[in-house]
């Protein structure tokens, strides 16, 4: 179990880069502390898989450095850096059977035979795999291969970080479920530092300490969960965060004050004049519609999604979504929204801007 | 939507069944009834029912030749399965590397199977080959026309030259279609070399290399040019393969009722002996899935 920094980071594939579009990855500052439970967010072809793949030695960076706890392992092979790392696409090894699967990386490490059995038997339960560990691995289906290729990544104990590049692509709903809440009471038990990819918000979210946001081979914003939602640093993490995401409205600022055509909105900040393309940002939830005051909007449909309800409207051209409770009454006379101005953001080119506390 | 049946669409396969019976049907049955027949001449035939067969199998010329046929296929595939591996597993994955290896590699598969005995014959001649001159220069004893064993050694060099490109192009092909996620997985998991080619690789290359060892088989068993141009099937007949046998038999000495015989045996035992690689091959496949 290790820190892991990396220092600088920039990966490209092509030889000679020379712009930074040619950066697959951007440069990266960042500290994975030790036995925290990461989640890596982002769209496909951002990066993520990337910077795994760097992390764990099978991409060598173009710039920067990597560090386990403080000691540069940039040049170190994978099998040195003894990290375990999980693909989305199962990988077993067809002649085996489901044990000698398991036993593999065991085996590599010269363990003795006593503890990989005993090892391998644990690990065969917590995959739910007991009854089929004499089969031979080829026959099996493709979540039963995953399930092994994950068996594998957790066997080993004394790994310095886990890495899942998103392991649960193929399989079945329930059995993701499970198999998330077995890799938080593993994390739980013992404190690896996991990494954990995925392009599923609610995976995400309910696996991780702190999610990293990746955006165009640039992290965007590490934060809790909570903080992704209420301060998210970049438009992308808005929509991409949240069902469904933030509103994201071009607006003018000045003092405390946006104006949308004219209509003016309460800011909780004071803001300098902004220059760039200026635009607020408000998540649904903190949307209210009225017959009252407010801007006016034009509701194109109403969506029952079960504990909440979805209005979709039209607000001066821009779509706006509003969530409504299940018991608030919706009716044709609500054509006027207002926003909570405590969770009102402004965003310059994308990036949120932090104003003067009033 | 139903089937339509048209029973006339049978007439579309006449001309295919009439080309393979003219190539291949009649040409076989002719063989078969110079098997069973007898003639003095004359066009005259008799019939001779197992006679033939009863005889071949009681000459021990060609269980002689049968022996060395059976050393020398053995030997080759002992030689090029390994080493087509072992050249495959070397060759670059990527680059301007990629293209020159595979065009050098396809040169000996290009060249006609008389010129390539034309080659090492002249090749391993002591007088004037670059190999049989300079082996007799450095002091070693080589001369292919006079020694079995440097006969022996000399055309399964040749045979080796001429075909390990194929096993190796094979081979290759094999290892080109696994995905690198197995390659990564198996450095996670700290795998040694060895095993990375045990567990990985050549589990992903049985196939094709089950079609390698068929078609080297099957090739070698019925080789026939190379040895005849380079050695003629001497000294003596030491490399006599069956193939050479059954020429000299059927067209040398004019016995068409035992070549014939000889001829069907042959046949059957390469169709033996690759039903039984494929059946065995197969089977361990299944095994280890």
């Amino acid at each position: 179990m290790a820190k892991i920094t990396l220092d600088n980071l920039a990966h490209s594939y092509l030889t000679n880069p020379s712009g930074e579009a040619d950066y697959a990855l951007k440069e990266l500052n960042h500290v994975w502390s030790d036995g925290e439970a990461y989640a890596l967010l982002g769209a496909s072809g951002c990066g993520k898989s990337t910077l795994l793949n760097i992390i764990s030695g099978l991409l060598h960076p173009s710039k920067g450095r990597i560090l386990f706890d403080d000691v540069d392992m940039t040049e170190a092979s994978t099998a040195d850096r003894n990290i375990a790392q999980v693909f989305q696409f199962p990988v077993v090894y067809d002649t085996m059977t489901v044990r000698d699967n398991l036993a593999f990386p065991l085996k590599n490490r010269g363990e003795s035979p006593q503890y990989i059995a005993e090892r391998v038997q644990q690990i065969g339960k917590m995959i739910g795999m007991e009854a089929q560990l004499d089969k031979r691995a080829r026959g099996l289906t493709a979540d039963a291969k995953q399930k092994i290729s994950l068996g594998r990544g957790m066997v080993r104990e004394d790994v310095n970080a886990l890495l899942f590049d998103e392991p649960l692509t193929v399989i079945d709903p329930h059995m993701k479920w499970e198999l998330r809440t077995q890799l938080k009471s593993l994390h739980n038990e013992f404190g690896h530092t996991m990494i954990y990819v995925t392009h599923d918000q609610t995976e995400a979210l309910t696996f991780a300490d702190k999610v990293v946001v990746m955006y165009d081979g640039r992290v965007v914003q590490i934060g809790t969960p909570q903080e992704l939602f209420e301060r998210p640093e970049h438009t992308f993490v808005g929509y991409f965060i949240g069902s469904p995401g933030m509103n994201v409205i071009p607006a003018a600022v000045e003092g405390m004050t946006a104006s949308v055509h004219g209509a003016e909105i309460a800011l909780r900040e004071a803001f300098e004049p902004l220059r760039g393309k200026v635009e607020i940002g408000v998540r649904p939830e903190f949307v209210t519609l009225t017959d009252g005051n407010g801007l006016p909007v034009n509701v194109r449909r109403v969506e029952d999604v079960g504990r909440h309800r979805i209005v979709r409207a039209d607000l001066f051209g821009n779509e706006i979504n509003i969530v409504a409770s299940e018991d608030t009454h919706i009716s044709p006379e609500m054509t006027r929204v207002t926003f909570d101005p405590t969770h009102v953001n402004v965003y310059v080119d994308d990036w949120r801007q932090a104003g003067k506390a009033a | 939507m139903d089937k339509t049946v048209n029973h006339k669409a049978w007439f579309l396969v006449l001309p295919v069944l009439v080309l393979v019976a003219f190539s291949a049907v009649i040409p076989l049955m002719t063989v078969v009834n110079y098997s069973v027949q007898d003639t003095f001449g004359n066009n005259e035939f008799f019939w001779a029912g197992t006679e033939w067969f009863r005889d071949m199998l009681r000459d021990d010329r060609m269980w002689d030749a049968l022996g060395r046929q059976l050393m020398f296929s053995a030997i080759i595939l002992l030689i090029q399965i390994p080493l087509g591996v072992f050249i495959a597993l070397n060759m670059p994955k990527k680059g301007f590397w990629v293209s020159f290896c595979l065009v050098v590699m396809s040169l000996p598969l290009l060249i006609p199977w008389n010129v390539v005995g034309t080659i090492w014959q002249i090749f391993g001649r002591v007088d004037i080959g670059l190999l049989g001159y300079t082996l007799a220069a450095i002091g070693i004893d080589y001369n292919y026309t006079s020694d079995p064993v440097a006969a022996w050694i000399t055309i399964i060099v040749m045979d080796v030259w001429h075909w390990t490109s194929l096993v190796a192009l094979l081979a290759y092909a094999g290892l080109k279609s696994i995905p690198d996620a197995y390659y990564q997985a198996a450095k996670i998991d700290q795998a040694s070399r060895w095993n990375v080619f045990r567990y990985i690789e050549l589990p992903k290359m049985m196939g094709v290399l089950m079609i390698a060892v068929l078609l080297r088989f099957m090739d070698s068993f019925m080789i026939y040019t190379e040895p005849f141009v380079v050695t003629g099937g001497g000294p003596g007949s030491t490399t006599t393969m069956l193939s050479i046998d059954l020429v000299k038999m059927a067209l040398g000495q004019f016995d068409l009722g035992p070549a014939a015989a000889f001829s069907i045996m042959y046949f059957l035992v390469i169709l033996l002996i690759s039903w039984v690689f494929y059946t065995v091959m197969t089977n361990l496949d299944r095994q280890e899935g």
